[in-house]
């Protein structure tokens, strides 16, 4: 999603001066194009990610727009106390994009992962995280992030989509594909892995899935909260922890609006095995991988 | 102003200051006697309408509310609500941008310089002209982020913005020294591109203000005046102690200082 995110926000910075775009030493073979676009609006702050939030709170008290970007927990927990106060409880417009949410650098290893950067993001002041499903819905959630005139993250990742799936314009839910005997939540870029295994295992009339793509979700649905009372089955799947992620956020939603439904979780465990390998091979550890979601899903469908 | 006025005007954020610690029961008492006079300099002598001020060591926020009200910015209704529930002004600065004189709330260190570097690199975009001034902490001065902000501010030939040192030599659990010595000080600064002037009694109007003059208005780099100071300057009993960082006045100890100071201010 770099391409897109880079093309994009060169466009949105060539008609926006007020953008100011900070790089903490990361965007080799990917932002050359925004560098090259935004002269001295284009700052490499160094490997220095602490410094790079609270400058960037520094300017846009001044009403500009800083967008800080570096590789997704560099971006995320390094700087999180400047996060928190600087940008978050001050309510600044700042934008904070992390490349490689979840298992994304892969065989990088886990300090380069970011599983657990939503719990941390979404439970400080103000703060609304932004999650594209796939490469096609970047720009839909890029403009949108910048409707939203306070502290957002945007979370990007690996999203080749098939050319069949459709990419609505931006919603918190967006429904991708229906059905009627489960209904699917999905995180981010997992949302296609969901709908490879809608095609490879002929689930095309099962499965109710939709992508959620703001984070924290303050209130249900219509249409997922009618989905739910119609499958009666909830299957959520994200490539971040447990704790604080989206099951836990649309969890207590449901519980809180009565809908008696099943519910089942597949998210990012950490490093069970103790081992490392590429995204796929820690997708496949936690079971969020295209054969695993249809596993589950038949079987669910079958209890 | 004449600094004697300045002096009368000392006098009275002095009294303030000690009344509102003891009616709150509040410590950070030191930390606030401490940069005091380096505020009162800034705010009544140095800054121009429209520039900006940081304060990095939060701790130090009556110091800075007491300097607010002294200069119209805050009213007498609101400084007296200090400390109690239903406050803006807590034992740190707000962080919710409703007192438009305190552009960023602090209290954890380290984050002031980095801050008050965007703000001044925020020129480069709009058409504002503005000098930023951020008083730092011995504490400040051991964070990382502190020192990512001076290599940043040197790199970008921020001349618009001057660091000013409250160095007491104490922090919050021992000496400076002791703790992590910050020395060689001024080559410190100076290694980190930054023009450098220290100014010997950072308590004292004159001092700071032939340092500030003799400051290189012409150069590219950024600015940082180490002002020499004393915790706890102008009460005898709290001058150089740690404890002073912490401790709330009793009865007798405020008399003394009340004592003291209208015997001396």
């Amino acid at each position: 999603m770099r391409k897109e995110f880079s093309a994009c926000i060169e466009k949105i910075a060539r008609e926006d001066q007020r953008i100011i775009f900070l790089t903490g030493d990361l965007g080799f073979m990917a932002l050359e194009n925004v560098r090259d676009a935004m002269g001295n609006r284009f700052i490499n702050v160094g490997v220095s990610e602490q410094n790079m939030i609270s400058v960037a709170a520094g300017l846009a008290a001044e009403g500009l727009i800083p967008v800080c970007y570096s590789i997704a927990p560099f971006a995320v927990f390094r700087p999180a106390e400047q996060i928190r106060v600087d940008v978050c409880l001050h309510n600044m417009n700042v934008k904070i994009v992390g490349n490689g949410g979840g298992y994304g650098y892969g065989i990088m290893g886990p300090t380069h992962h970011a599983i657990e950067d939503i719990a941390v993001l979404s439970s400080f002041q103000n703060m609304h995280c932004f999650v594209p499903f796939c490469n096609e819905d970047v720009e839909n959630t890029v403009h949108a992030m910048f409707e939203y005139a306070g502290p957002s993250y945007l979370r990007l990742g690996f999203g080749k989509k098939q050319d069949t799936t459709i990419v609505p314009s931006f919603d918190t839910f967006r429904k991708i594909s229906e059905g009627n005997k489960i209904t699917v939540a999905a995180l981010g870029p997992l949302t296609l892995n969901v709908c490879n295994a809608i095609n490879d295992s002929g689930l095309q009339n099962d499965v109710d899935l939709f992508t959620i793509s703001r984070i924290p979700v303050v209130r249900l649905d219509e249409k997922f909260a009618e989905s739910i009372k119609k499958t009666k089955r909830l299957l959520i799947v994200e490539e971040h922890v447990r704790r604080g992620g989206l099951g836990e956020n649309l969890g207590i939603l449901i519980l809180t609006a009565n809908i008696g439904c099943a519910v089942k979780h597949h998210f990012a465990s950490g490093y069970p095995n103790g081992l490392y390998g590429s995204q796929d091979y820690h997708q496949k550890i936690n079971h969020l991988d295209v054969n695993s979601m249809a596993d589950s899903i038949i079987t669910f469908i079958n209890e | 102003m004449s600094f004697n006025d300045l002096r009368e005007i000392r006098k009275k954020s002095l009294l303030n200051l000690l009344g509102l610690y003891k009616r709150a029961n509040a410590g950070h008492i030191g930390s606030s006697l401490s940069c005091l006079d380096i505020l009162l300099y800034l705010y009544f002598y140095k800054m121009n309408q429209e520039d900006k001020f940081i304060l990095s060591k939060g701790h130090a926020a009556l110091a800075l509310y007491v300097v607010l009200y002294e200069s119209g910015k805050i009213s007498l209704q609101e400084l007296e609500t200090y400390y109690n529930d239903g406050t803006l002004l807590a034992a740190h600065p707000p962080t919710n941008r409703r007192i438009k004189e305190i552009i960023f709330g602090t209290g954890s260190l380290g984050h002031g310089l980095s801050l008050s570097t965007g703000l001044a690199l925020s020129n480069r975009y709009n058409e504002k002209k503005f000098n930023v001034y951020c008083v730092l902490s011995d504490g400040d001065c051991n964070e990382g982020s502190t020192w990512e902000a001076a290599l940043f501010a040197g790199q970008h030939h921020l001349n618009n913005l001057t660091v000013i040192i409250d160095q007491n030599h104490l922090q919050g659990f021992g000496e400076s020294k002791n703790v992590i010595n910050l020395e060689p000080f001024v080559k410190k600064w100076e290694a980190f591109n930054f023009d450098v002037v220290v100014a010997e009694n950072g308590n004292q109007f004159e001092s700071l203000d032939t340092a500030f003059s003799s400051a290189d208005i012409h150069s590219l780099k950024p600015k940082c005046i180490i002002a020499k100071t004393v915790k706890g300057h102008g009460v005898s009993y709290m001058e150089n102690k740690m404890e002073w960082h912490y401790l709330p006045m009793s009865d007798e100890q405020y008399k003394i200082a009340i004592d003291e100071i209208n015997r001396n201010a």
